[in-house]
């Protein structure tokens, strides 16, 4: 099924009102769509809303809908925060083109690239998927700074994020390299760990900006 | 720490050892990999071996006859690739940059062959002729690794040497190298062909003859290297702008990895020449030194160790051994007893006219006075310090201490690096001054200059004042809360207010080893001889100043000059010749103190102020100079004030606020 964006954003709309703000309906101006747009048309034709009274209802297959959307939405955000960098009402105007893109799979791609992010750059939470699911029950971390590892775990380097060349340089002459193993040994009072024969001790924020693959 | 060597070396660029037609021998490598044992085996020199990263920041130069060849040894602060990132690789590389050596001797450590091997590639690279010393090779075969040293040779179509320095394994083997050095055919390593067009068309446009091959020349310009960027700009002149240009493209078209992608392919290049080379055991060994070093390092473990090494180390063997007993029987018995009556007696034979006696044996006297203090009082405190700090810098303790104390640290402005200058500090300020040049910011050395000049105490001046004070335990616990107290004020108000931001901490973890007997006597003989004849003329200068400002009464004014100031943090005036003292040497003037103390002229409010004064008291004349040599005339000057208005200040706050309490 797929859904105009006008569609989806009803169905966004009326799940914030439902699920987060615990309401049983929605207006039509809370929704801010026109009451005679053909969209409403179209998602009780797909049987996802009722209309009665005047208000907008959800029927249960439209909550499990609009629970989608509403995802596609804020993973849309966090991508243009995270990975391209575009903040502010800028970000959040393209978050809104982008998220009808994130459909048919490309939503869990994207939320195992952010490595399963749990809100939105508003605070805002953001509803697991099924691949957050799975990711959560396999023990799976993903990508993650060095810092979220705990003393004795091992892991693969999987990149360096840093802005600052010189220092990226001297990681990558301690051995810091993507594709080397890494064996964190004690997290307190500073990180040390042990790359090849060698022993290193880095501070909390060298240490932010090591990341490493489980 | 380069600066402690004997005769045939010599001080920084000044070649002055170097003999004309001789070879040029260079020693580069990582740091802590034994360039320095290597240096010194092969001259007979002797540069300071540590095992501390980074601890040689000069470059030292030797000479040798190596099969009938004169040579010229450099040996070159650790770098870890041939793109510097600190000063000290600057440095090493200005030798590889503007010598032109015959042999490039590349020192590695066994243990760590894949990384360390990467830097080989970019010395092959630049085609520069050199040897690789495969070192460390007994510790490597202690953990079960072996290595295929004529394999490597053959892959890698250098000379390479399996040693093990330390234990003179391979030494033979190095200068018969070094002797018949003779340029082959070296390996060329292919990067992908990406990379490889890159580099050829920024090569292609060198035309120039440097000592580094235009390849390498090229990488380094794509690295943005501004210091090779600035030479071939002064060499290829007209031809640069267009250089320039394709560089600026190359980068631009490559910004978002570029020294990611080389690095990488580095590796892989490296990982292919290590195949059927390198192997290690399936299972790792775990030595007893890392069992240590893991108690060493770990807030649990770690701190009660450290006060256990602090208690036995400094309080027991330097302050109760080299403090007191040693300063008894040398003070006390030698010189007291037999040495000066006797020397007293002699010149007085010798010498008719009082004044002259006056010189040599008088109250200060260059013999009775100089000497006691130098070789009585300053030598025992200072030996039995420097000992154990060289145990402690053999051992690879310091870098643990380094990670220990980093949080701490960063709250006064500092990093952990920083610890070996304020440990060093309390055996000697003028050299740990000298040693803050090894830290990465000029912010973190001028905190850390400042720290030394106000609020550590010397080992001489420590020992002096732990004698003095020890007598009235009150006034001990006083004088090292005030002084705990103010070093971290002033931390904190100086990470405050000196501009710039607290770099991050990284250091590498050498192995901890069983120091060697033999080069921890040969580091503290170095020290304590250059110690030596640093303060000795200082104190026979002093005492001369001193005989002369007495015997034209023009000391008794300044007495009577700072007799105000005196009163105004609540002294007798006699200790005003300690301060005068002080100008000299802080411990000078502490020992000053102490003969005042004997003569039962101080009560222990007087004493603890006089101590707290004295020990904030301007640096001696030589940290000054090294403080005016390191950090320029402003900030040494203005040190200086500061450290003279807070030494005062506090001294007379602390007077009033033990008057108002009456807790002494």
């Amino acid at each position: 099924m797929k859904l105009s964006e006008k569609a989806e954003e009803i169905l966004e709309a009326l799940w914030i009102k439902v699920e987060e703000e615990g309401r049983g309906f929605a207006e039509f101006e809370q929704i801010g769509i026109d009451r005679d747009d053909p969209a409403y048309g179209e998602l009780t034709r797909h049987a996802l809303i009722e209309l009665r009274d005047g208000r907008v209802y959800f029927r249960p297959e439209g909550r499990e809908e609009g629970k989608n959307t509403i995802r596609r939405h804020r993973l849309a955000e966090r991508l243009m925060m995270d990975v391209l960098n575009i903040r502010g009402e800028a970000g959040d105007d393209k978050a809104c083109q982008f998220e009808h893109l994130l459909n048919e799979g490309v939503d869990a791609k994207v939320c195992t690239m952010l490595n399963h992010p749990a809100t939105c750059p508003h605070g805002k939470t953001i509803p697991p998927g099924d691949c957050c699911r799975e990711a959560r029950q396999s023990g799976d971390l993903g990508v993650v700074p060095l810092t979220e590892l705990k003393a004795n775990q091992e892991g693969e380097i999987a990149y360096i994020q840093t802005d600052d060349d010189k220092k990226m340089q001297k990681l990558m002459a301690m051995g810091v390299l993507p594709g080397n193993r890494i064996h964190l040994m004690q997290t307190f009072p500073t990180y040390i760990f042990r790359v090849g024969y060698s022993e290193f001790a880095i501070d909390t924020n060298m240490a932010r900006e090591i990341f490493v693959r489980r | 720490m380069g600066w402690f060597k004997k005769k045939n070396s010599c001080h920084g660029t000044a070649a002055g050892s170097s003999v004309k037609g001789a070879w040029k021998v260079a020693l580069v490598g990582n740091p802590n990999v034994g360039k320095s044992v290597l240096f010194n085996a092969l001259t007979g020199a002797y540069v300071t071996v540590s095992n501390y990263p980074g601890t040689s920041v000069e470059v030292t130069r030797g000479s040798a006859v190596i099969g009938g060849v004169p040579c010229e040894i450099i040996d070159t602060p650790g770098m870890y690739s041939l793109l510097p990132i600190t000063e000290e690789e600057r440095v090493a590389r200005e030798i590889l940059l503007n010598e032109t050596p015959d042999v490039v001797v590349h020192v590695l450590d066994a243990r760590n062959l894949e990384r360390m091997l990467v830097m080989t590639l970019q010395l092959i690279d630049a085609g520069l002729p050199v040897i690789l010393v495969v070192n460390i090779m007994d510790e490597a075969e202690r953990m079960g690794l072996v290595i295929d040293i004529p394999f490597l040779q053959e892959k890698l179509g250098i000379p390479v040497i399996g040693a093990a320095t330390a234990k003179k394994r391979g030494l033979d083997e190095i200068r018969r190298a070094i002797a018949g050095y003779a340029r082959n055919k070296q390996a060329v390593f292919g990067y992908s062909k990406r990379l490889e067009a890159d580099i050829e068309s920024v090569a292609s446009l060198i035309t120039n003859d440097y000592p580094l091959s235009h390849k390498s020349l090229a990488l380094l310009l794509l690295q943005r290297d501004e210091e090779v960027a600035g030479l071939i700009e002064a060499r290829e002149g007209t031809g640069y702008p267009s250089i320039e240009e394709m560089v600026k493209a190359k980068t631009f078209e490559r910004r978002q990895s570029f020294h990611m992608d080389l690095s990488m392919e580095r590796r892989g290049i490296v990982k292919g020449l290590l195949s059927g080379v390198f192997s290690a055991p399936a299972q790792r060994r775990v030595t007893f030194s890392e069992r240590l070093s893991r108690w060493a390092v770990q807030p649990l473990t770690g701190v009660p160790l450290l006060l256990i090494i602090l208690y036995y180390g400094l309080y027991q063997f330097v302050g109760v051994f080299g403090a007191g007993t040693v300063v008894d029987f040398l003070e006390g018995t030698l010189f007291e007893k037999l040495f000066n009556p006797w020397v007293t007696h002699l010149v007085q034979n010798i010498i008719p006219w009082p004044i002259l006696q006056e010189l040599f044996v008088g109250e200060y006297g260059v013999i009775t006075l100089g000497l006691r203090y130098a070789v009585g009082i300053i030598l025992p405190i200072v030996a039995t310090f420097f000992l154990f700090f060289s145990v402690l810098e053999d051992s690879g303790y310091f870098p643990r201490l380094a990670l220990l104390v980093d949080r701490l640290f960063k709250k006064i402005g500092l990093t952990g690096r920083a610890v070996i200058p304020m440990v060093l500090g309390f055996g000697c300020d003028t050299m740990a001054t000298m040693v803050t040049r090894t830290l990465e910011t000029v912010r973190e050395r001028v905190i850390a200059t400042l720290l030394l000049a106000l609020a550590i105490p010397c080992s001489a001046q420590l020992g002096v004042i732990l004698a003095l004070l020890s007598k009235a335990l009150g006034a001990l616990m006083v004088w090292s809360l005030c002084l705990v107290l103010i070093f971290i004020l002033i931390g904190l108000l100086a990470s405050w207010v000196v501009p710039g931001e607290t770099p991050m901490f990284y250091m590498e973890l050498p192995p901890m080893r069983l120091p060697q007997i033999s080069n921890v006597l040969t580091k503290t003989y170095t020290r304590m001889q250059w110690y030596f004849m640093e303060i000795l003329p200082l104190f026979i200068l002093a005492s001369v100043l001193l005989w002369l400002g007495k015997i034209t009464h023009f000391f008794e004014l300044m007495v009577e000059w700072m007799k105000p100031a005196m009163a105004a943090i609540g002294l007798p005036a006699e200790t005003a010749v300690a301060f005068i003292f002080g100008f000299f040497r802080r411990d000078y003037g502490a020992a000053g103190l102490y003969d005042l103390q004997t003569k039962g002229l101080m009560n222990p409010r007087q004493l603890v102020v006089a101590a707290v004064t004295l020990t904030l008291f301007i640096p001696c004349v030589a940290q000054f100079l090294i403080m005016k040599r390191e950090r320029g005339w402003k900030v040494a000057i203005g040190i200086g004030l500061f450290v003279t208005v807070l030494a005062f200040g506090s001294g007379w706050l602390l007077n009033r606020f033990l008057l108002v309490t009456a807790i002494l």
